[in-house]
């Protein structure tokens, strides 16, 4: 367990540290330095600010420093708004993202699960048909399509939700269906194709033959071991939350961490885009580790040790 | 129980080897493959669908008197009509044929990214799996660690750098997507190239390159071809995400991403800017998925109804 946590650690790092050398080389390479969309500056003073933000040193000292920095978890100022830095975007926008991909989460999970087991249970009736194409829809509808289908129906031709914005509850619902929606539909066939399996299995015999009720048959044998895959699942679930959630706070106005990055890249403000980039990843990253040792963790069948490499 | 007597019985003869013989045609694999592809009726469905936009793609734009790119100030934002049968946007431009205009570079953005995938994918897993060893390490170890640099972001972060064209476009999604593809190529080409055929290819003299295009890749074709019929679609929405990010392509070429993100913006007055090109990213999404999803049945029955 230790070895294998250890090498997917070092596998992180160095995953991390190519993200990180790679926004900092395409961040020098990009047109124009950070101050040229100003106007134009005098010499002088474009000196003494390129030595302010350490911009006249060579650019492995450059690259070193910046490295330093984000071991400090220090993300950077931003290069168009004097007073803010790539922190104080954070600490601003990021709970707010937080609470919406949490509850976007929720969702998904909760109303996946529940789909892929019915169909399952009702496998080739209408319910499972309806559950599928519920699914299938989910997954071809891209997010931003579906937030802006709710906002049309739901809030501006029904009036039944606030329209945009982020302060109560209703605020949030329609957001967090939108996002939710595809990794709903994931879950969804994810669910009834691992009850598919299970329910075929020998052991699930023997508990119908040895007389256990139907429910505690799903319950106990059938559902705790379907759900495996959909933990598996939960890794690129946080990545597809992340990047929904850039557009779907734009569209809904939510001033969330996702609509500021949003904005770094309509103002090219370079160091916002590099900072907050760095900080995705990171969470990623981390997330995603996160999930696989939970899955070794919760399914004992599976082996982290590693010793051998597994085929 | 009522008595049958013997005389109702008659002999009719019975020939050994009509016992043997084999009553259905014999069929190629390909062919078993489309027979069972063909009963999918979900997966049919999406190949007329697929065949209709691909028609409206290549015809489209002419089947209008109106020009894509040519303003008309006097006429903008006006809802669908008998003259404009999409209604035309906030320059007077006509949508149905920036519709089939847009059809084309999203159709195409999706198909050159999957030629690419495809072109680096089985190079790089086809040379791994086959060479195995020192270099199949190495050259995996390469990919896990592109694999863990998040997809969406660094696409993000390319285009804001390189600008937003066609070229800078199918080169962001390709740099990390080719990794799938080569996963997939390395496990089949390393599970087929222990088999009878490949040593006896060897024997016979034959070289990688021919091992590799004649046998390896042409049975590895199932899975390669279920890629990249699902590589398409995640294309096409990486193409129109971008756009929403303000990151797509530039006036006057439209590509659905570009029109639907012009189109959010005047949702609430003139909704059918966002609604055509909206309607149809989510169409053709949907048909490339079920039959990347039929397909996959059909090359594996066993398969069925997983996932």
């Amino acid at each position: 367990m230790v070895k294998y946590i250890s090498k997917r650690l070092l596998y992180m790092i160095v995953s991390l540290l190519l993200i990180i050398t790679a926004t900092f080389f395409l961040m020098r390479i990009a047109p124009g330095n950070p101050f040229t969309s100003e106007k134009k500056l005098p010499p002088e003073i474009e000196a003494s600010l390129n030595e302010h933000y350490g911009l006249d040193k060579p650019w492995y000292v450059q690259y070193g420093d910046y490295l330093g920095r984000i071991v400090q978890w220090d993300f950077g100022p931003s290069f168009k708004y004097e007073s803010r830095t790539v922190n104080d975007l954070i600490n601003d926008g990021f709970p707010v993202s937080l609470a919406l991909g949490l509850e976007a989460i929720l969702f998904a999970v909760a109303v996946g699960i529940v789909l892929g087991v019915i169909a399952a249970l009702r496998h080739n009736k209408w319910q499972d048909y309806t559950a599928m194409i519920v699914a299938v829809f989910g997954i071809s509808v891209p997010s931003f399509i579906m937030a802006t289908f709710l906002q049309y129906l739901f809030a501006i031709k029904l009036g039944l939700f606030p329209v945009a914005r982020w302060e109560t509850f209703s605020h949030t619902v329609l957001p967090a269906l939108a996002l939710g929606a595809t990794p709903m539909a994931f879950i969804a066939r994810l669910t009834r194709s691992s009850m598919l399996e299970v329910l075929s299995n020998d052991y699930i015999k023997t508990a119908k033959a040895k007389g256990l009720s139907r429910g505690a048959m799903i319950m106990k044998h059938t559902i705790r071991n379907a759900l495996l895959p959909v933990v598996s699942y939960m890794g690129p679930l946080a990545a597809g939350i992340i990047t929904g959630s850039f557009i779907i706070e734009k569209i809904f106005g939510i001033p969330g961490l996702g609509s500021h990055f949003v904005l770094s890249i309509s103002n090219r403000d370079y160091t916002v885009i590099m900072g907050v980039t760095v900080f995705y990843s990171i969470l990623l990253l981390v997330s995603i580790l996160l999930v696989d040792i939970a899955y070794g963790l919760i399914d004992p069948r599976i082996k982290l040790a590693g010793g051998k490499k597994g085929e | 129980m009522q008595q049958i007597s013997k005389e109702k019985f008659q002999i009719v003869g019975v020939k050994a080897t009509d016992a043997e013989r084999i009553s259905k045609p014999s069929l190629s694999f390909w062919k078993d493959v489309s027979i069972r592809f063909r009963k999918n009726k979900l997966a049919m469905f999406g190949i007329v669908l697929l065949i209709i936009l691909i028609f409206m793609a290549i015809f489209g734009p002419y089947m209008t008197k109106f020009d894509y790119s040519t303003n008309d100030l006097m006429n903008t934002n006006k809802p669908p009509s008998s003259t404009h049968w999409f209604g035309t946007d906030d320059l007077g431009r006509d949508m149905f044929a920036r519709t089939w205009q847009g059809a084309r570079i999203s159709l195409f953005i999706g198909v050159a990214a999957a030629i690419v995938d495809f072109i680096i994918g089985v190079t790089w897993g086809g040379i791994a799996g086959f060479k195995g060893g020192r270099v199949d390490e190495i050259m995996m170890r390469i990919a896990d660690i592109l694999y863990g640099v998040p997809y969406l972001l660094l696409v993000i972060l390319l285009m804001v750098v390189l600008g937003a064209n066609l070229t800078t476009m199918i080169i962001a999604m390709t740099i990390t997507g080719w990794i799938n593809m080569s996963r997939i190529v390395r496990g089949e080409v390393l599970s087929l190239k222990n088999q009878e055929y490949v040593l006896a290819a060897r024997t016979l003299g034959a070289n990688v390159t021919r091992i590799m295009g004649r046998h390896l890749i042409p049975n590895a074709m199932g899975s390669i071809l279920v890629t990249m019929t699902l590589t398409i679609p995640s294309a096409i929405f990486t193409e129109a995400f971008l756009s929403f990010l303000g990151l797509g392509l530039t006036p006057p070429l439209a590509s659905w991403g570009t029109m639907a993100s012009d189109g959010l913006a005047s949702l609430q007055y003139y909704p059918w800017r966002l609604f055509f090109p909206a309607i149809l990213i989510a169409l053709t999404i949907f048909a490339f998925n079920v039959i990347g999803d039929g397909l996959r049945d059909a090359l594996d029955p066993r398969l069925r109804n997983k996932g």
